[in-house]
């Protein structure tokens, strides 16, 4: 059980969808704060759904306000960061150029593929989180090979 | 946002940097609650908080009870950069600057706003684990200063003193660090503390309140910025209590604000060129006018002003024009004339200001500029401050021009304008309606006014006859200085470089009447301290309510305030005005001071204090229209202070100019 957790853990990383910054969150994690990483992945969706509207609404704006789209990505890519969603980091970095450049077309397509990337990852964490607890109550933070 | 009772307590004072306090701001939540485990993982007594304001004022509160902040640069109600000037001048307290940003111009921006160090997200905990040097580095700096403050004094300083700090610095400092953490309740911060041997008694946190940074920067002022060292500096403020140590750390942040004042000053250069741009009622600044004559006038008259026009006028200008500078174009054309040593405000000037600026003018020349424009924008207050007529007043005149409290006799027949306008504009500016009517104007008119009036020694007299006197009173002053006669001094550098000649100059004269004023004067560190810290003072409350643009506006009012109430002996009016001025004006002048390049150190101290608060509107940009707002309703509320007798200004002074610490 142990392992497979493991295992999953160590696909999140080789497929990209984590980084370092994971396996920081997890250290974290001990007795006195035993569902820390849940936690706080849990407080990072809440806290960018709010962030994901105003996107998209921007997005739909005529002309677009690339200051403003650079802006809420650079929030995005902050919480990101900190959680160490990488691939969603990644797309918040494609969009920043894309504003750089008045590219509105590429924003939106990029934006496309980084909800994508975000909606995947939160799958692919819930299920992770729920086998974990199932596995044990902490889980030790173990780096990705 | 956790906000955890910040205790003074730590049990953990033999594990230092076990249990070091720390104050973490970041708006956003996720960032926020990592930072909050990082900072507990390391076993720090951590708080937490979202909002910049909210951190502010726990931070007033319980200044003693916290280390170190942590802060965000990107926030949204208020720019990180901004928080961190303020807690460096208010607190004292190392700040380090966090983003995920690491473009270095941003950390190039923490380092000259006084950021201790600057961190890049994701932060890993390692580095977390070493922010306990910046405190132990503040308080060591702090120590120092005061030895190599003891090494430039010559034979002054008595070496027992300065082993006494050297045994400070050293001995303890852990034990420092618990006293500290123990003992804020006892500390009284009003101004200077209770000097004590340092050796062997602990040092509380000296508050610089207005008046006494006042003092302080008429003070250095006087002695000019080169020569200015703690125990001379001390001397001349003549403060009980006041150790030399204070000085010389309060000296240290002075300095440093000088200089980032005048890197950003260059920045604003061109802004100043772009002055003449809105028509706001700030540029109608009255004393600008006022400075043709004085130069005019020139003359020995005012040794201070000479320190200090160079450097107000540099910083002065950079300021008005970041606010849309709308005061260069008021100005006259005399006061324009900026003189050579203020490059940076001679410029903008003299684009500014579509007159052509006549150095040399005469005296009367003051009287008929653009005063009626500003006048009519400051009029409002219908100060009655005395407008001291410099024009017609020569050196000598303006000399005693100070030390007389009626400004009739000053007051030259100037058409309407009387040079005494600088007091006018004074006053106007003081006076609390005048400028809450107009946001722009406080920001921008400010400190023309008062400081015109501080160089001028004039004093309020009866009536403020024209609101553009007040501008001669400040060029005058700095001109004469100077020995040229720019008005470049004059424009809003010039302002504050006429008060911090005004407090030098004044300085015996210092302590208002009104000890409102004083407050407001002070400068910014000086109110926003007492605000702050003196709970009980009505305005200090009203500043924290305004929060946030109080903060900018406050820097700026004390340091303009202060020199115009030396000036003004008699009139209570004036120092009411004063306030009101000052406080409204502040939040907008300042920030143009700040981005003014000071040339003269000295000057700009005065104004760097204000700068510092006041810098960060601008910076921000966002917040210089808040500060307007806010500026009203401070003025507002200021004006009903006066009434009470308690000046309001303090509250603006944001800035928390950090004072040396008394470590």
């Amino acid at each position: 059980m142990d392992r497979q957790l493991a295992n999953m853990k160590q696909s999140l990383f080789n497929k990209g969808y984590l980084d370092e910054q994971f396996v920081q969150l997890e250290e974290l994690q001990d007795d006195a704060n035993p569902n820390f990483v849940e936690e706080v992945v849990t407080l990072y969706y809440r806290d960018s759904t709010r962030l994901v509207q105003n996107i998209e609404q921007a997005l739909e704006k005529t002309p677009l306000d690339f200051a403003r789209l650079d802006s809420y990505m650079h929030q995005f890519k902050s919480k990101s960061t900190s959680i160490g969603a990488k691939r969603v980091k990644i797309e918040c970095t494609k969009f920043r150029e894309h504003c750089k450049g008045a590219n509105g077309e590429g924003c939106k397509k990029t934006f496309q593929q980084l909800k994508k990337e975000y909606a995947t990852l939160k799958k692919k964490l819930e299920f992770y989180f729920q086998f974990a607890r199932q596995v044990g109550p902490v889980n030790k933070a173990s780096r990705p090979n | 946002m956790t906000v955890e009772k910040i205790t003074g307590d730590n049990e953990n004072l033999d594990n230092f940097p076990v249990g070091l306090r720390v104050l973490a701001v970041d708006d956003d939540p996720t960032c926020l609650m990592l930072l909050d485990t990082l900072l507990k993982k390391c076993q720090y007594h951590v708080t937490s908080t979202s909002h910049a304001r909210v951190a502010l004022k726990m931070l007033r509160e319980n200044k003693d009870r916290l280390d170190l902040v942590i802060s965000d640069v990107h926030m949204p109600d208020m720019d990180g950069f901004k928080l961190l000037e303020l807690v460096g001048l208010e607190m004292d307290l190392p700040v380090i600057m966090l983003s995920a940003n690491s473009d270095p111009k941003l950390v190039m921006k923490g380092v000259t706003h006084g950021a201790c160090d600057y961190l890049v997200k994701p932060v890993r905990i390692e580095e977390l684990r070493n922010i306990w040097q910046h405190v132990i580095r503040r308080k060591k700096f702090d120590s120092k200063n005061q030895n190599k403050s003891a090494d430039q004094l010559n034979s002054n300083r008595t070496s027992g003193e300065g082993q006494g700090n050297q045994m400070t610095s050293n001995a303890d400092q852990n034990g420092k660090f618990n006293r500290k953490r123990k003992d804020e309740e006892d500390e009284n911060e009003d101004n200077g503390n209770e000097s004590e041997d340092p050796a062997t008694q602990k040092k509380p946190r000296v508050v610089w309140s207005i008046e006494l940074h006042r003092k302080f920067v008429a003070a250095v002022n006087q002695l000019g910025i080169e020569k200015a060292v703690p125990k001379r500096i001390l001397d001349l403020m003549n403060v009980e209590g006041l150790t030399r140590e204070n000085v010389a750390s309060h000296l240290q942040k002075y300095r440093l604000y000088l200089k980032r004042i005048s890197s950003v000053a260059t920045q604003q250069a061109n802004m100043v060129a772009a002055f003449g741009v809105k028509d706001s009622p700030f540029m109608r600044i009255g004393p600008f006018e006022g400075l043709g004559d004085f130069r005019s006038l020139a003359g020995p008259g005012r040794l201070a002003n000479a320190a200090l026009s160079p450097y107000t006028t540099g910083g002065m200008l950079g300021r008005l024009n970041s606010p849309a500078n709308v005061n260069l174009q008021n100005l006259t054309p005399s006061a324009l004339i900026q003189p050579q040593n203020l490059s940076d405000s001679i410029n903008p000037l003299g684009k500014m200001h579509p007159v052509p600026p006549s150095a040399n003018q005469n005296p009367s020349l003051f009287q008929g500029s653009p005063s009626s424009l500003e006048l009519d924008q400051l009029q409002q207050n219908k100060c009655a401050t005395g407008i001291v007529n410099f024009n017609a007043v020569d050196n000598s005149r303006m000399q005693t021009a100070r030390t007389i409290s009626s400004s009739d006799s000053m007051v030259t027949g100037a058409p309407g304008n009387n040079p005494m306008m600088l007091r006018g504009n004074y006053q106007q500016s003081l006076s609390g309606g005048g400028f809450p009517n107009q946001p722009s104007h406080n920001t921008v008119s400010f400190n023309p006014d008062s400081f015109n009036l501080l160089n001028g020694g004039i004093i309020q007299s009866s009536q403020m006859q024209q609101p553009n006197s007040l501008l001669s009173t400040e060029p005058l002053h700095s001109q004469r200085a100077t020995n040229s006669t720019q008005e470049n001094n004059f424009s809003n550098g010039f302002y504050l470089q006429n008060n911090p000649i005004f407090i030098s100059s004044t300085s015996m004269a210092l302590p208002l009447d009104d000890s409102r004023d004083m407050q407001c004067q002070e400068g910014l560190v000086g109110d926003i301290q007492n605000i702050t810290q003196t709970p009980s003072q009505s305005w200090g409350e009203q500043g924290q309510s305004y929060g946030q643009n109080s903060e900018l506006t406050f820097s700026s009012l004390n340091a303009h305030a202060p020199s115009s109430q030396s000036l003004d002996q008699g009139s209570g009016i004036l120092n009411e005005k004063m306030g009101n001025f000052v406080n409204g004006r502040l939040g907008g002048g300042a920030s143009t001071l700040m981005q003014q390049n000071e040339n003269e150190a000295t000057e700009s101290r005065a104004r760097s204090n204000e700068n510092f608060l006041l810098e960060q509107p601008k910076v921000t940009g966002g917040f210089v229209p808040r500060t307007y707002d806010s500026l009203d309703d401070m003025m507002n509320a200021m004006i009903k202070r006066e009434q009470d007798e308690t000046i309001p200004n303090c509250d603006f002074g944001f800035d928390d100019y950090s004072f040396g610490p008394s470590i």
